[in-house]
């Protein structure tokens, strides 16, 4: 399991209910479940990782963060987890909402687009900005929705959720040591991690 | 046509004589239910899966079928370190209710009438009439929670029906090839299915035992087109494509209109007149009907989930890619029902060329999924 995979199940309390969006091959479940308790479901678009998921145990469904959320009962988690595919999304705004109206939680990660490389690559080059994280070409890329750390704090303000924790993590998913600012960490972090809830509760 | 019926066979069973009331309201009595069991039931009595066949399959599932001679028809899944492991695993099938491989069906005499077959006087029964009939039997071998329920097709139906009825006694479950509620488009070929039995100079309205006869033609054209939808234009393609060849029952020349028949034509044939050998055309009415009246949301303003609402049983959808009588997008409307009812759900659709009948053939990723599916779920249920 990557290190901010480990990271995210820190955030999660033992024997709670839990839905990992794009669950991938379904690691995260596997390890809820195992060592915290959880009833920890899945759902994932690549129908390959879906059948080696259900192939080995794990409760996964075929399906995509856009068009299946919708179709859960309100408060069904305790949380729901999107990992590293917030700016892949069609409607990521919407997608946030149905986490926090299905999930008591939502946890978020996403590539910081405002990472102090990619600044400096468009600058200088003139050209869409290429790195480790962002590695695939803008004609190719999936991610349609790239943000920043500040746009994405920003429109949790807007839609007045609460950021119960949050941390910059460097692509290994190794803690980085930027928490206290956020302005630093929207320079030097190259992935983010949020914590949330809806405000009211 | 070979007109041998097979009633001579006496199948395992077990006979309820208070019988059980019928949706339809009529209190059907005696009821028999013929089954067949595989594997060991543990001494916790909590290791039994239930599968439930399809339209035509029966409860012989993994052993030589005692009428046709055949492999079971799922023993390809269901045997000693298969996918359904009877190593591990107490496995029941049994004949549905209205069917005619032992359990109680239109062929049977009438209690009211001795010596008269009920014929299509037969009460109507539903997909639940079927669970509740195997309710009995799983209730007599003194188990009172399943591990599992697992059927394709027809078969799914039943597993969402024992779901939705039994919530409590249904840990985990299995529907395959299945969908919801029987659709539009299913409803008609089965129309036409039961038109050609009726069509049959031989059906006599139905009483055809009383002739000496039965209507093989039109319960063999029947199969011949429903076999048709169990498979792709895929699977056709490669197994016959247009090859042609001699016909060896028409008397006139090659040049004739019909002295060459395609291969697809001799296959389908051959599926028909093996298949009225072994099913009576009541049963295939009665089955048939009960699958056109299956809806989950009947009941519940026409939502599925209803059902489900407050269930800890935990699902295993699985669908086939050219499946197009029970298409990945009625599946998924499943998936989507179980999900407003915040049920555990697995969906697979498995990537198979052969149409509906996939469920049956080799699919390594299928068996993959049913194996890990019910690993997975014995872990939750802690059982060996």
């Amino acid at each position: 399991m990557r290190l901010d995979q480990r990271l995210i199940a820190d955030m999660i309390r033992p024997g709670t209910r839990v839905l990992d969006i794009g669950s991938g091959d379904g690691a995260l479940l596997d390890y809820l479940f195992r060592t915290r308790g959880c009833d920890a479901r899945g759902i994932e678009i690549d129908m390959r990782e879906v059948t080696r998921s259900v192939a080995h145990g794990l409760p996964v469904m075929h399906g995509d963060a856009d068009h299946d959320l919708a179709h859960y009962p309100d408060e069904a988690f305790d949380y729901v987890v999107l990992q590293r595919t917030l700016q892949a999304v069609e409607r990521p705004r919407e997608v946030l909402r149905q986490m926090l109206r299905i999930g008591r939680h939502a946890i978020v990660s996403f590539p910081n687009f405002g990472h102090w490389q990619l600044r400096l690559k468009l600058l200088t080059s003139g050209r869409m900005p290429m790195t480790a994280v962002w590695h695939t070409p803008w004609y190719q890329t999936p991610n349609i929705h790239p943000c920043t750390i500040l746009d994405f704090l920003m429109l949790c303000r807007e839609e007045g959720y609460v950021v119960e924790q949050w941390m910059a993590v460097d692509e290994d998913g190794e803690r980085a040591p930027w928490r206290r600012s956020i302005r630093l960490a929207n320079l030097f972090g190259e992935q983010a991690l949020f914590l949330l809830r809806r405000r009211g509760r | 046509m070979d007109q041998t019926t097979p009633a001579h066979i006496e199948h395992a069973h077990m006979l309820f004589p208070e019988g059980m009331q019928l949706e339809c309201g009529f209190l059907l009595a005696p009821v028999r239910v013929a089954y067949r069991t595989y594997g060991t039931l543990s001494a916790a009595r909590d290791n039994a899966i239930v599968v439930c066949h399809a339209l035509t399959g029966d409860q012989y599932l993994a052993e030589t079928h005692p009428l046709t001679g055949k492999p079971g028809w799922w023993s390809r899944m269901v045997g000693p370190g298969l996918p359904i492991d009877t190593d591990r695993f107490f496995v029941i099938c049994m004949n549905v209710l209205g069917g005619c491989m032992g359990s109680t069906g239109p062929r049977d005499p009438r209690p009211d009438m001795p010596g008269e077959p009920w014929g299509t006087d037969f009460p109507p029964i539903t997909i639940r009439d079927m669970v509740r009939a195997q309710k009995l039997v799983v209730d007599a071998l003194g188990i009172s929670r399943l591990f599992a329920v697992v059927g394709g097709s027809m078969g799914g139906m039943q597993v969402l029906e024992w779901a939705a009825t039994f919530p409590g006694m249904v840990f985990a479950a299995m529907p395959i090839a299945t969908s919801p509620f029987h659709s539009a488009q299913n409803i008609a070929f089965n129309e036409v299915s039961r038109q050609a039995i009726f069509a049959d100079p031989e059906w006599h309205g139905g009483r055809y035992w009383e002739q000496g006869a039965i209507p093989a033609r039109g319960l063999a054209v029947a199969r011949m087109m429903a076999h048709i939808t169990y498979l792709s234009e895929e699977a056709l393609t490669r197994k016959f494509g247009r090859r042609v060849r001699r016909d060896p029952y028409n008397q006139a020349g090659a040049m004739s209109l019909f002295g060459e028949i395609f291969e697809v034509e001799s296959y389908l044939r051959h599926q028909g007149s093996s298949f009225v050998r072994r099913f009576d055309a009541n049963s295939y009415l009665t089955i048939t009907r009960a699958m056109d009246y299956f809806d989950l949301g009947a009941d519940h303003d026409g939502d599925p989930s209803r059902p489900f609402h407050g269930t800890r049983t935990r699902f295993c959808i699985v669908s086939f890619t050219s499946d197009w009588l029970f298409p990945t997008s009625q599946a998924r409307l499943l998936a989507r029902a179980l999900n407003r009812a915040a049920a555990n759900v697995s969906f697979v659709e498995i990537d198979s060329d052969k149409g509906h009948d996939a469920f049956l053939l080799d699919e390594p990723d299928f068996d993959r999924t049913v194996r890990g599916f019910l690993s997975g779920a014995a872990e939750h249920a802690r059982i060996g």
